[in-house]
């Protein structure tokens, strides 16, 4: 088996009409053991950002304290809060410089980015494993069921989506998924990032 | 810039003992998305035209269906890159900021050349553990060039080249269409020909035509040139009816700082507040 189905996990982002979702599993495993089921992989980053990952357990503990430092840091030397489009290379060029002796996690980054003109555009952006950026203006997706994720999404997912259908289209895609992957589920949790608020909703899920 | 990474330049090797301990263990090791591609370049009457294919794979799937693999070296230089495409992303952006610090303390437009030799030094130093093969062309004040860069740090110098898994499939049409001092329309037709030959006879290519035509006094870039694998509209609505998904526990966090100002309310009667 591979290290990257280990701890199993999915995550998947969706970009909608000047909103965003970012949703995922809560299972922790060992193999095809279940440990835990309130291990979540989803993290703040700012008010409008959030990181999603994926992978080895320890690698995703790990990588979310050492972004919280870097953006700290960030923060603290320019005096301004980081963007998504900035964060999503800070997490690229963190995750190459060990190129080779990777960690083992494929991260999601899902947020609202500031326009020129002030206006907020919706931003998802994924990585792979040594920190290759993949941008995409529909959904990104991660972890053990990504590959049911890509054709669930690919199917259900269409252009500007409001905050409450989006959250229903993230939520099908993510529960429908994950009960076809067997080191994903036992719950979920989906953010929905709009300009005025930030939705945090728990969902009801299959328990096997 | 210390505070952001280790003050050690390169690579960081801490995870390495642990991963080849894992390795040892019979774990397998995850596989990198790869750019299968189909990549190209030719030489015509005043430059070079370059293309791509948009498609980046990890294994059997599609995982980006248009991204860019013309990446920027300088004003008028380009490469195409394929292989392991964290690599080819990573090596393009040290060698074009390379290339601008040269140009400055140098004072003049850099070479293609001076392109070609900086990732085939970098490339050999690290013995093809850095998995990109490129396709390099520009034109500068000796004239309009065209380089292959292997893995392992070879190059090639020729007037028409293909790389990636659909170089076989382009080649073939280089092979039967070009010919010295091409028009610009036709080299650019040529290209789109050969991407094309990728996009529909390789697996590992596909999406759309990128191209790039560099010339003495100018450079254009033809982002999703030609677009031949349009997903066809969806005939029926696939959403949701509000509602559909159970949740349990909802959590609302406003990002709106909302106050309101009351003024102070004079007492009746009394003094006004002194405010001067």
């Amino acid at each position: 088996m591979s290290i990257m189905e280990h701890n199993g996990g999915s995550v998947i982002a969706m970009a909608g009409k000047d909103c965003v979702a970012i949703a995922s599993d809560l299972r922790l495993g060992a193999g095809a053991m279940t440990v835990a089921m309130n291990f979540e992989k989803i993290f703040p980053v700012s008010d409008r950002i959030y990181l999603g990952l994926t992978g080895l357990a320890t690698d995703i503990t790990t990588l979310r304290d050492r972004f919280r430092y870097l953006v700290n840091m960030f923060t603290i030397k320019e005096s301004r809060t980081i963007e998504p489009s900035t964060f999503a290379h800070l997490v690229s060029s963190t995750l190459y410089s060990r190129r080779f002796g990777p960690y083992f996690t494929e991260p999601v980054i899902a947020g609202l980015e500031r326009t020129p003109s002030g206006g907020l555009k919706p931003y998802i952006a994924g990585a792979d494993l040594i920190g290759c950026l993949n941008f995409a203006e529909d959904f990104i997706v991660a972890g053990t069921a990504s590959d049911k994720l890509f054709g669930v999404a690919e199917g259900l997912w269409e252009p500007n989506l409001g905050p409450e259908d989006l959250f229903e289209t993230i939520s099908q895609t993510l529960l429908n998924s994950v009960d076809r992957d067997a080191y994903s589920g036992w719950g979920a949790i989906v953010y929905v990032i709009t300009p005025e608020k930030v939705i945090t909703r728990t969902l009801k899920g299959r328990m096997d | 810039m210390s505070a952001f990474h280790s003050t050690k330049p390169g690579f960081d090797f801490s995870n390495a003992n642990r991963n080849a301990f894992l390795e040892g263990k019979g774990v397998k090791m995850p596989k990198a998305t790869s750019t299968g591609t189909t990549i190209v370049g030719c030489l015509f009457k005043d430059g070079i035209v370059l293309g791509a294919d948009t498609r980046a794979t990890a294994g059997e799937i599609v995982a980006d269906k248009n991204c860019e693999k013309i990446h920027y070296i300088s004003e008028s230089i380009r490469c195409c890159g394929a292989g392991t495409a964290a690599d080819t992303e990573f090596i393009t952006a040290l060698i074009s900021s390379n290339i601008e610090l040269h140009a400055l303390s140098t004072g003049r437009k850099p070479r293609v050349v001076t392109a070609m030799t900086m990732l085939k030094q970098r490339l050999f130093q690290h013995q093809g553990h850095i998995g990109a093969a490129l396709v390099l062309g520009g034109v500068d004040a000796t004239g309009a060039h065209l380089f292959t860069v292997a893995p392992h740090g070879s190059t090639d110098k020729l007037p028409y080249v293909t790389m990636g898994s659909g170089s076989l499939a382009a080649m073939a049409v280089f092979e039967s269409g070009w010919r010295p001092n091409l028009e610009r329309a036709e080299a650019l037709q040529l290209v789109v020909a050969a991407i094309s030959a990728g996009i529909f006879n390789d697996l590992g290519s596909g999406s759309n035509v990128d191209a790039c035509v560099i010339t003495a006094t100018e450079t254009e870039m033809l982002r999703n040139y030609v677009m031949p694998n349009v997903r066809v509209e969806k005939e029926r609505k696939y959403g949701f009816r509000r509602g559909t998904t159970a949740w349990t526990r909802e959590k609302v966090r406003d990002l709106i700082v909302s106050e309101e100002i009351r003024p102070i309310a004079v007492i009746a009667g009394g003094e006004e507040m002194d405010t001067s």
